[in-house]
């Protein structure tokens, strides 16, 4: 991650920022408006940021996973079914059944990890096809389920929908939260404040630990790193399960964090959005949370904006149609990756499986 | 290697190994989806009845049939063109939506801008011509931005299907939503008559966009493997440094390609649009960028494959609600098959070993 794409990025959350300060400030006090923006930002990049630090284990040990997608539907789907069984059907308390729910959300994530490594490192098939089949998989599975379970007449809930435990309480962090007034930014729900964390771990882990630098041997010259004895399988299989469990807990946020229920199709492409993120943070994990932090910002513009409708100046009407502001942070990326960043660079190995 | 080869008992012509694996796989993946259906406590064989009558039991069926995989053959060409040089087209998804909404304007507001009605041997080409235009360019710009600057195609193509859903959802609820006052939703008008295809026979609706479609296989076909154009392509996309070492202009080749790709992306939603349901409606794309990719990958990217595997999934999708309604069993099963077969058919070391194939000793003796 280069310092340019720190400012750029920097410079264009604060942008974005500014704008919604400019048309809000004569209703609502510039820094309520920024700690609020800063708030959402950080929450709503969540699930972005942790798919794309599950690509990054994933790729940066030499598989490709497009299967992110997937992951997230899954254990977004079999997390939220836990956690509505054991509230309901073995009568555990809110909290407990939430926290089943993260537990099999990640356990979901970490198993079609298992299954992606077997494809590919094991099965060698190709590592595109493998995403794919786990992407459409997830689809069918998540439908097939969530109608069979919950809609038949037959079904676990006697076709009536159940009774979600709810979502994670915001955390109170002493220190940050009671910050005066800036301490609403770190009033966030569990999975957004492990995110954060997790960034700043695998930054950690993948730079300066003997693992990270065997994960990044077998990523970029898997014959080399064979050669002094580092089990190229083993690394990719880890790598690839600690992806998928991370990618779990991308689930467990939409339906366990964000909203308390579930429906087809809610992952909407993020898993996607989550590779880009990737791609763009040059497979780093700061570089990526930035990134993702760019779709948060503009999201976070997007819903403070519904607010301040009436306020927005008539030159900048445009605004005021929420298309056009959701158009800005995919316009944003192409701009900035073509245009000032240019080249990211793949792990050398990606994509190719090991031939002893 | 070579000593495991005479102990087949039986043996299999060659042309027909070729074909062998992937209805193998087909096979097995029927037989893996059909004990899902009995842990869920449904009748498997019923199902799969169902589904093959829904699909191709009648005239109408197969006709249903071809409706829904004219669409996914665009498409899945699509996807294939741009593997075969290379590049990862995620972005059929908009490429599609923009065509449909560029061959629906054309349809609904040229007459009118123009005062005239507009014969129907030039509005009708006219029409699709735009579709093909706006894939041409959606596709275009990835393209553009990979060859002059480096610009990664995978995050550009998806930022690409992000603006077209946000552009259309703009666009179908602002300044070209049907102005009719008993409509309610996201769609445009209806295209003026002179841009409707008319149907082959009265009361199927199989369409001529079908017959497009077979006819734009062979040509993808012919330009990949007989053609100048389509050697530079598949060069390019096996080894750029190699195509530049025989001359061959990459970055050129490399825009021409996703711009095609978009354009065949952009086709399959004018047809839909000139064809079927003389409009586009939003949410009407969604998921035809997720099964192209699929439909490509099953095809292993050879137009041909490519056609085969979008009429494996049309008939699926097709026979599906049949199979819903006569087994209780939900449609979303069929995406649970669809991703075993595409297992299955990339993964044939499973399927050799199932089934005890050994694969051509060539490689063994060879090396």
């Amino acid at each position: 991650m280069d310092s340019k794409r720190i400012v750029f990025i920097f410079l264009i959350i604060s942008l974005l920022f500014v704008i919604v300060i400019m048309i809000g400030k004569s209703q609502v006090d510039p820094i309520v408006i920024f700690v609020s923006m800063f708030a959402t930002t950080l929450s709503v990049a969540t699930p972005l940021t942790l798919g794309a630090l599950c690509g990054i284990y994933c790729e940066r040990s030499g598989v490709v996973n497009i299967g992110i997608e997937g992951m997230m539907l899954s254990s977004a789907f079999f997390g939220w079914l836990a956690s509505v069984m054991a509230n309901t059907i073995f009568g555990l308390e809110v909290i407990p059944s939430l926290l089943t729910g993260v537990l099999v959300a990640v356990l979901v994530g970490g198993l079609l990890g298992v299954f992606h490594a077997v494809l590919c490192v094991s099965f060698k098939i190709d590592q595109i096809i493998a995403g794919t089949v786990i992407n459409i998989l997830a689809i069918g599975v998540t439908g097939f389920l969530n109608r069979q379970l919950f809609f038949e007449k037959g079904g676990m809930f006697g076709g009536q929908f159940p009774h979600s435990p709810g979502v994670l309480p915001r955390l109170n962090i002493p220190g940050l939260t009671t910050i005066p007034i800036f301490g609403k930014i770190f009033e966030q729900q569990p999975i957004a404040i492990s995110a954060i964390i997790l960034v700043f771990i695998s930054h950690f882990i993948l730079n300066y630990t003997r693992w990270g630098l065997r994960t990044r041997s077998v990523g970029e010259n898997p014959l080399a790193a064979d050669t002094v004895g580092i089990n190229v399988t083993k690394m990719r299989y880890w790598n690839v399960i600690i992806g998928g469990c991370i990618a779990g807990l991308a689930g467990a946020y939409f339906t366990i964090e964000s909203v308390p229920s579930f429906e087809p199709l809610l992952t909407n492409g993020r898993g996607f959005i989550s590779l880009a993120a990737m791609i763009f943070g040059n497979w780093s994990p700061f570089g990526a949370w930035a990134a993702t932090l760019v779709f948060g910002a503009a999201q976070a513009m997007q819903i403070n904006l519904q607010f301040f409708r009436e306020l927005i100046p008539p030159q900048l009407a445009i605004l005021q149609i929420s298309y056009v502001v959701g158009l800005i942070p995919y316009i944003l990326t192409m701009l900035i990756l073509t245009g000032i960043i240019g080249k990211s660079r793949p792990p050398a190995a990606v994509g190719k499986p090991y031939e002893k | 290697m070579e000593k495991d080869g005479p102990k087949r008992n039986f043996q299999i012509p060659e042309f027909l190994k070729e074909f062998l694996v992937p209805i193998l796989a087909v096979f097995t993946a029927i037989i893996v989806g059909g004990i899902v259906i009995l842990i869920v406590g449904g009748d498997p064989i019923a199902a799969y009845r169902g589904l093959f009558e829904g699909s191709f039991g009648s005239i109408r069926a197969l006709s249903e049939t071809t409706v829904w995989a004219t669409p996914y053959i665009f498409a899945g060409l699509a996807v294939a063109l741009a593997f075969n040089g290379g590049l990862f087209n995620i972005g059929a998804e908009g490429q599609l939506a923009f065509g449909a909404v560029a061959a629906s304007w054309a349809g609904y507001a040229l007459p009118a801008l123009l005062g005239t009605s507009i014969p129907k041997i030039i509005h009708l080409p006219l029409s699709i011509i735009a579709g093909v235009l706006a894939g041409f360019i959606w596709g275009g710009i990835p393209g553009w931005l990979k060859a002059k600057f480096g610009g990664n195609e995978v995050i550009n193509t998806i930022m690409m299907n992000y603006v077209a859903l946000n552009l259309t959802s703009f666009l179908l609820n602002g300044p070209m939503k049907d102005p009719s006052p008993t409509n309610v939703i996201a769609r445009t008008p209806e295209a003026a008559e002179s841009a409707q295809l008319i149907p082959i026979f009265q009361g199927y609706r199989f369409h001529w966009g079908f017959i497009l479609a077979v006819i734009i296989v062979f040509i993808t076909y012919w330009i990949l493997y007989k053609t100048t154009f389509g050697f530079e392509i598949r060069t390019v996309g096996t080894n750029p440094n190699a195509g530049r070492y025989a001359g061959i202009n990459s970055s050129k080749i490399t825009f021409l390609t996703l711009a095609i790709s978009g354009a065949l992306a952009g086709l399959a939603g004018a047809i839909e649009v000139t064809a079927l349901n003389f409009r586009h409606e939003l949410g009407f794309s969604v998921g035809y960028g997720f099964d192209a990719i699929a439909i490509a990958l099953l095809g292993r990217n050879n137009p041909i494959g490519v056609f085969i595997a979008a009429i494996l999934f049309g008939a699926m999708k097709n026979g599906a609600t049949r199979m819903q309604f006569l087994t209780q069993i939900p449609v979303d099963i069929i995406s649970i098959i669809q991703a075993l077969i595409l297992l299955f058919v990339a993964a044939d070391a499973i399927v050799r070993f199932i089934y005890r194939i050994h694969k051509k000793e060539e490689k063994a003796s060879v090396s």
